[in-house]
């Protein structure tokens, strides 16, 4: 299950999703909007995305994981619009016999969205300024760099 | 011959529109179509190397030849999650 939606991501609703009686391991990633970035207080963040395109790139990126991991269930959501400090940006999670294989796609695909999904986020900060944010987050190394809008 | 150029982001931003449509001639390639939207001094070399391509849904090299009708994507650096 692939979905972009506008609206706040029900977590509980999608757990009870995953449920599996042969599944022994439910691994479920929330990346939840922070009230910082590089030092300065964000006070608002936006996302947009090209839909068609990134509802594409999502289905891909589940196939490849369910291809790659023995993993039964592998759910991705992600939400755009306006968000709220404290509420999921995006939730990956996945089911499987046992928690390493749901796990490793757990975190595979969660770096592959950040590497692929055709996805922006545009943050505002305290001082007035803001700007698209680009993320890199690959093997575990975060480098965030931002672009002058 | 046609194509449809979609803008997101700071690219959006700069050029003040989400699309474009383009009359090009036969042969040209994806990378060419920044600078047919942009004024010269309205994206740094440094932006240009940093734009993905899409058309119709799928990235493609940036050397991609254009045929009519082709919806093109300027995809600035992503950043979902």
């Amino acid at each position: 299950m692939v979905e972009i939606t506008d609206r706040p991501i029900p977590v509980t609703r999608w757990r009870a999703e995953l449920s599996d009686p042969s599944c022994g391991a439910v691994v479920v990633f929330e990346g939840v909007v922070r009230d910082h970035h590089a030092g300065k207080k964000v006070v608002k963040l936006s996302y947009e995305c090209y839909k068609p395109m990134a509802l594409k790139v999502l289905a891909g990126i589940r196939e490849e994981a369910l291809g790659r991991w023995k993993v039964e269930r592998l759910l991705i959501v992600h939400r755009i619009g306006d968000i709220p400090i404290g509420e999921a940006a995006v939730l990956v999670a996945a089911a499987s016999a046992h928690r390493k294989e749901a796990f490793e796609a757990a975190a595979w695909a969660m770096d592959e969205i950040k590497r692929e999904a055709p996805i922006w986020k545009h943050e505002t900060y305290a001082d007035g300024t803001s700007l698209w944010v680009e993320d890199h987050c690959v093997g575990g190394v975060a480098h965030e760099q931002a672009i002058r809008a | 011959m046609r194509v449809k150029v979609l803008l997101f982001a700071f690219l959006r931003d700069r050029s003040g529109c989400e699309e474009v449509s383009l009359e090009v001639p036969r042969g040209t390639r994806v990378a060419e179509l920044p600078g047919k939207i942009f004024p010269q001094d309205g994206l740094r070399p440094d932006d240009w190397g940093r734009i993905r391509y899409a058309v119709n849904l799928e990235y493609v090299a940036s050397d991609r030849g254009l045929r009519d009708g082709d919806e093109v994507a300027l995809i600035p650096p992503v950043a979902g999650g």
